[in-house]
């Protein structure tokens, strides 16, 4: 890891340099239409001193970005008067308590959609009917735009009184399911005819089969799909929150931040975002070392 | 049959259907092999020396003829767990140390876990690789690998072991020392082994007898019965009786080359 340290601070390094490069002619046209209407000249310093600090940027600084997710997570529970300090629980108001709504529905509808994926494989890889007939449809779901079936759920679980976390967290299920279908039924799989023949040897049934040679053989294949399918996962809550009405989560932020043209706002929940999608994918990651080290297996 | 009859073929054969027509893996296989012999497949690919053996372990169905292993048929005898079974690969499962391969099929056969702790505790002495328990698969060298598996095939006692090329992938020296110590196991153990291999010295070395086969289709063409004592140390290998085993086994294998083309 401390070998990786310098490599990854030169990239970072380097796109906050673009980033900071790209600020000034996205948001100077802003400024000089500014300085035409009052009828002053700007001078070059000026210009960049204005585009890196406008309330409403088409393309925020990084500073800015920082400030916003530093301003809405620890100094709103710190000092507001909602936040945690002076209430005991989370401020509405603070990226902490949206990201917190997130992340549970992102976790529930994780759970449930890795659940289906390893039953789906089991199913796939014992049965026949199955193989033919499921992979198709679950390889047809993944066609259709989350943007577009999103609302549908939401609305369709209104009806019938389901609302707050299940609905996203069924939208998160619907998108992480898919990885693990794919990758459990190669990792079920993965056992060669020799190893299969050993088993017969031993008149060992399906069920031992499953339990000693197939499950252990599909670990690899396992984690690989849970890491691709926690991020989908995540995106699958916050595309949730779009159409709830932008009450609480990352999505109903980005949502209100871009109703009112906070750019600032919509990047700090995008970063946000990213962040507990790091964290999980690291968690998943730390997990799959320990368990596969356990197994003996060489990383 | 006799009461020592372990694997009886009578005209067997088997005919897989492929694409280019059927290809005639066994014709007309008869072979008695008795309790406690050492009994030796020789033969080019596609001679069906493996799909013998694979027949006999029920994992290949003969189109043709009958068989019986321990007088049962083979999908019996494999439900009673009457032979072990080597393949040319190891196939540790890598995420089980030693012990715990071989105590695979123990696992699966039920028995209870102080007994289980027992015989893999005695077959991996029988293999020399006491020390090794908690080691995992890739922690140790081919030729330990496969007496691992060996190992695995003795756990649960079986009266069987059939070897499908165990050594093929080995080096010579390592070969050599394998097959001592598989014949030293055979002895102790007084197990019935058939043992497939392409390799002349080593079918010579280990066999009371020998089957030599030829391919296309698939049957044996001589029977040889082993003059070499039961004591063998390598430099057997050297005696005039040895050499003349070999070339028989070599002319043997030449004449089913020779008709078959």
């Amino acid at each position: 890891m401390r070998g990786a340290l310098v490599p990854v601070l030169t990239v970072v390094a380097v796109i906050i340099a673009i980033w900071y490069a790209a600020v000034i002619p996205v948001n100077s046209q802003w400024v000089l239409d500014q300085a035409g209407r009052a009828g002053v000249e700007v001078s070059t310093a000026e210009l960049v001193r204005e585009t890196l600090s406008q309330d409403r940027p088409r393309l925020p600084a990084p500073h800015q970005v920082g400030a916003e997710m530093w301003n809405s997570t620890f100094v709103e529970e710190w000092r507001g008067p909602q936040g945690l300090m002076n209430t005991g629980t989370l401020s509405p108001r603070s990226l902490f308590w949206h990201a917190w709504v997130t992340l549970s529905a992102t976790l529930v509808g994780f759970g449930i959609g890795t659940g289906l994926g390893i039953l789906l494989a089991v199913g796939i890889v014992h049965n026949r009917a199955m193989d033919l007939s499921v992979m198709p449809w679950a390889i047809a779901s993944q066609t259709i735009p989350i943007i577009a079936i999103a609302p549908m759920i939401i609305v369709v679980l209104n009806a019938v009184g389901v609302t707050g976390l299940i609905p996203k967290a069924i939208i998160s299920a619907y998108l992480s399911f898919f990885p693990v279908v794919v990758g459990m039924v190669t990792g079920l799989r993965s056992p060669d005819a020799m190893q299969l023949d050993l088993m017969k040897t031993y008149n060992a049934s399906r069920p031992e089969v499953f339990a000693k040679l197939r499950w252990p053989s599909s670990m690899p294949y396992l984690f690989a799909s849970l890491k691709v399918g926690i991020a989908a996962a995540l995106i699958g809550a916050i595309v949730g929150e779009l159409p709830t009405g932008a009450v609480a989560g990352l999505g109903a932020r980005l949502l209100s931040g871009s109703y009112y043209g906070q750019t600032i706002q919509i990047w700090a929940a995008l970063f946000a975002a990213a962040i507990v999608a790091a964290g999980m994918v690291a968690i998943v990651g730390a997990i799959q070392r320990y368990t596969l080290r356990r197994m003996g297996m060489q990383q | 049959m006799s009461e020592s009859t372990v694997i009886e073929a009578r005209d067997l054969g088997l005919t897989f259907e492929t694409n280019d027509g059927p290809v005639h893996a066994l014709k007309d296989v008869n072979l008695t092999i008795g309790k406690g012999e050492f009994v030796s497949f020789i033969g080019p690919s596609g001679c069906g020396k493996t799909t013998f053996l694979r027949v006999v372990a029920d994992l290949e169905q003969p189109t043709a003829g009958a068989i019986t292993v321990n007088g049962m048929s083979p999908a019996e005898a494999r439900r009673a767990r009457a032979y072990g079974y080597v393949f040319q690969a190891p196939g540790l499962y890598p995420w089980r140390t030693i012990a715990r391969n071989v105590k695979l099929p123990l696992e699966i056969m039920g028995y209870d876990r102080a007994e289980q702790a027992r015989r893999v505790a005695d077959v991996l002495e029988l293999v020399e690789l006491e020390g090794f328990e908690n080691k995992f698969p890739w922690q140790l060298s081919g030729g330990m690998q496969q007496r691992a598996s060996i190992a695995r095939a003795l756990a649960f006692d079986a009266d069987i072991l059939l070897m499908d090329e165990p050594f093929g992938a080995l080096d010579e020296i390592v070969r050599d020392r394998l097959n001592e110590q598989l014949l030293a196991l055979w002895r102790r153990t007084e197990k019935t082994i058939g043992f497939v291999t392409h390799s002349i010295p080593e079918a010579v070395y280990l066999s009371t007898r020998i089957v030599v086969m030829s391919p296309r289709p698939g049957r044996i063409t001589d029977v040889i019965d082993s003059p070499l004592p039961a004591e063998r140390p390598l430099e057997i290998r050297d005696s005039q009786a040895f050499i003349e085993v070999a070339h028989r086994v070599r002319e043997g294998l030449r004449e089913g080359l020779a008709d078959a083309v």
